[in-house]
């Protein structure tokens, strides 16, 4: 069994079927685990299922078979609206599209998931919400609506709002899909603090090149693992051997079900050094400053 | 403030033209709900005052409800006898002082004692079948507001000239007698004696302007030819509506037929029922009518946040919560409308007071009656409150169960 403190996140033989007058099958048999604090990346052609399996993985969407573990919770057989609680405590969500509520401030949009949750006091939002996004590099934007900030800044708003209740899991469908070059490293960047600050990430992306940046790639073709990538290390497991059976390069992966060789799971020891992203741009400095007092 | 209600603040007041639209309807549902409620309740309970004003709130009569016994009844128990004349039935109340003094002691009320015949008015070749009601002017005032209705001369007057008696507006003018004149009044062509016009009455009810006359009970007893007969007592009620409960009392203790004004006027009040059904009805549409807009309103605002519905379900709202946050608009639309529209219904109220109108039943012109009551307010204002939420829960809920997914990808 997969320690879920380890790998907050998991995916068992995971399914997605479209029933019509032809049925399709968006994600194919996956199996995955994340670790705590990994940057994962997932690319592929379009239509290949890497939203669908996104979808999944945040519970945005439910499997027609398999399961999907949060932080140790199996999740096929929550109530819509368990789900929407585990939405709203262990995932934080950045899309393409930056998805604020326009008649709000970027200070509210922020305010909002804490205050679904409602669990700290007014100050203590307030607090978190303006630290967030000063640590963005928003303080002086925290009045202004979603129309008067640029493309950048709104993502930058949705990424705070993403990490508003300190969720253990990120998950971004292509967040600089709309971005130009310097907001789209810049968004990276931030997303590549993140996983250094402990939380997990996981990213839908067309562009390999910030892939490449993640800790680990897989690529999916025809809802399977095509695939794995990690980074530092040069060698390309490209079987497509059906579910399951894409190999970890690092070859000691457990498999998400528990049985091994069976998933395409990461390395069990961390993934090779990277380059990390600009420390200004690392959100969440508590937990920063706890790990690095605690290493 | 909380959340939900946070955001609908920020959805109804940024789009202050379909709020205003929104509001303007359910005030105008509301404010013409309640002109027309006090409107068509004005007008029955003028009607009814006029009723009610016009006769006695019971009426007892010498008679019964069903025939008597028989002594043939009692004799051959089995054998069924009908068309039996019961010979020894003299008309009138009996020992009608005591009759008097008895429900005197409970009747919340007045009791008074009279005689009512028909009568015949003979004026040259004129001769004009009348009710006549033999009464005692210094007890009528408990019992009835004739001495309010008086147009020429007193009640009182009935009681200082003798033979004098009172007649309605309409047949003083269709015989066109006046205050002091003379005519024949009688029974038939056996009795017949010569009456003084002492005074003149409008009740508002044609039909008795124009055939009821009062004179004193000696007088109506002469014209009966029964020396102290009375055959009917009349009772008039702090409370008119008890009538019917005290009737059936009175009839249970003495024995007479005793017919409240709500008996009498049966077909009339059963038409009232349809009619406060049809007015409830007609009501009951407008405030629909009056809730499409906020419908519409709701309607547009869940299509065009769906993004954000779908953001706020992605980011772990709950669903009843989305749903609660189009809910609370309608009611904010709807409270401002009902406001507006209480407002709106008392000013209309105000001014259709102002007019006035040929009434066809009294011949008088007179202003429109209007009914003011809390409660037109209360249930305009509450129906209206169901109608907006109603209005708006079936487009949130629909709003709301679309999926996410659906939405993100078709933005994205």
């Amino acid at each position: 069994m997969i320690d879920p403190v380890e790998y907050p996140l998991q995916a068992i033989n995971l399914v997605k079927r479209v029933e019509g007058t032809v049925t399709h099958t968006l994600v194919n048999g996956i199996d995955l685990a994340v670790r705590k604090g990994e940057f994962l990346a997932i690319t592929g052609p379009s239509g290949s299922g890497k939203s669908s399996l996104l979808y999944l993985l945040g519970l945005l969407d439910a499997p027609t078979e398999g399961e999907v573990v949060i932080c140790g919770e199996e999740t096929s057989k929550l109530s819509s609206n368990e789900r929407a609680d585990v939405r709203l405590t262990k995932c934080g969500f950045v899309f393409q599209f930056h998805f604020l509520l326009p008649e709000f401030t970027a200070l509210e949009n922020v305010l909002l998931p804490m205050r679904t949750a409602d669990i700290l006091s007014s100050k203590e939002m307030d607090a978190r919400a303006k630290e967030l996004l000063g640590m963005l590099g928003l303080e002086t934007q925290i009045h202004k609506r979603p129309n008067q900030l640029s493309g950048g800044q709104r993502q930058r708003v949705a990424l705070a709002r993403a990490l508003a209740n300190k969720p253990e899991i990120i998950v971004a469908d292509e967040p600089t899909g709309n971005l130009d070059v310097a907001s789209t490293q810049q968004v990276f960047g931030i997303l590549r603090g993140i996983a250094d600050a402990g939380q997990t990430v996981v990213v839908v992306t067309h562009d390999a090149a910030l892939a490449a940046k993640a800790d680990r790639r897989i690529n999916i073709v025809d809802g399977k693992i095509s695939e794995t990538t990690v980074r530092g290390d040069a060698r390309h497991a490209a079987h497509g051997h059906g579910h399951g059976e894409a190999a970890s390069p690092a070859g000691s992966a457990p498999a998400a079900n528990g049985h091994a060789g069976e998933a395409a799971a990461p390395a069990q020891s961390a993934p090779a050094p990277v380059a990390r992203a600009p420390t200004a741009a690392a959100p969440l400095p508590e937990r920063t400053k706890a790990e690095e007092s605690g290493g | 403030m909380n959340l939900q209600f946070g955001i609908a603040w920020t959805h109804v007041s940024t789009r202050v033209r379909q709020t205003l639209v929104g509001t303007f309807g359910v005030a105008v549902g509301v404010g013409f709900t309640i002109m027309m409620a006090g409107l068509m309740q004005g007008s029955q309970i003028d009607f009814l005052q006029q009723l009610v004003d016009a006769m006695p709130h019971i009426t007892v009569t010498d008679d019964t409800r069903t025939a008597g016994s028989q002594p043939a009844d009692s004799q051959y128990g089995a054998v069924g006898v009908s068309n039996a004349p019961n010979i020894n039935r003299r008309a009138g109340i009996r020992t009608p002082d005591a009759v008097v003094a008895s429900l005197e002691t409970w009747v919340p009320g007045a009791v008074a004692a009279s005689v009512k015949i028909n009568a015949i008015i003979i004026q040259g070749p004129a001769r004009v079948g009348v009710t006549l009601t033999g009464i005692d002017p210094r007890t009528e005032e408990r019992v009835s507001k004739l001495a309010t209705q008086m147009r020429q001369g007193q009640l009182n007057d009935l009681a200082r000239a003798t033979n004098s008696i009172i007649i309605g507006l309409s047949l003083a003018q269709k015989l066109g007698v006046e205050v002091g004149n003379s005519v024949m009044l009688g029974a038939g062509e056996a009795v017949q004696i010569p009456v003084t016009v002492a005074g003149i009455f409008r009740s508002g009810l044609k039909q008795v302007d124009e055939s009821q006359i009062y004179s004193s009970i000696r007088v109506a007893q002469i014209i009966a030819g029964q020396t102290g007969l009375i055959n009917q007592l009349r009772l008039r009620l702090k409370d008119p509506l008890m009538a019917q409960n005290v009737a059936t009392r009175v009839e249970a203790q003495i024995g007479y037929k005793s017919v409240s004004w709500q008996e009498a006027n049966s077909d009339l009040l059963g038409t009232f029922a349809v009619r406060d059904f049809i007015m409830l009805t007609v009501m009951g549409a407008m405030l629909m009518v009056s809730s499409l807009a906020t419908y519409n309103i709701i309607s547009t605002i869940t299509y065009e946040k769906r993004h954000d519905i779908a953001i706020m379900k992605s980011l772990g709202m709950r669903e009843y919560k989305v749903r609660r946050i189009f809910i609370i608009e309608a009611a904010l639309i709807g409270s401002v409308g009902i406001l507006f529209g209480w407002v709106l219904g008392y000013f209309m109220c105000i001014g259709l007071q102002q007019i006035t109108v040929y009434n066809s039943i009294s011949g008088a012109t007179r202003p429109i009656a209007i009914y003011y009551s809390w409660n037109q307010y209360i249930v305009a204002g509450g129906i209206s409150l169901l109608c907006a939420a109603g209005a708006a829960f079936f487009p949130a809920r629909k709003a709301t169960r679309v999926h996410p997914v659906d939405i993100i990808r078709g933005a994205s």
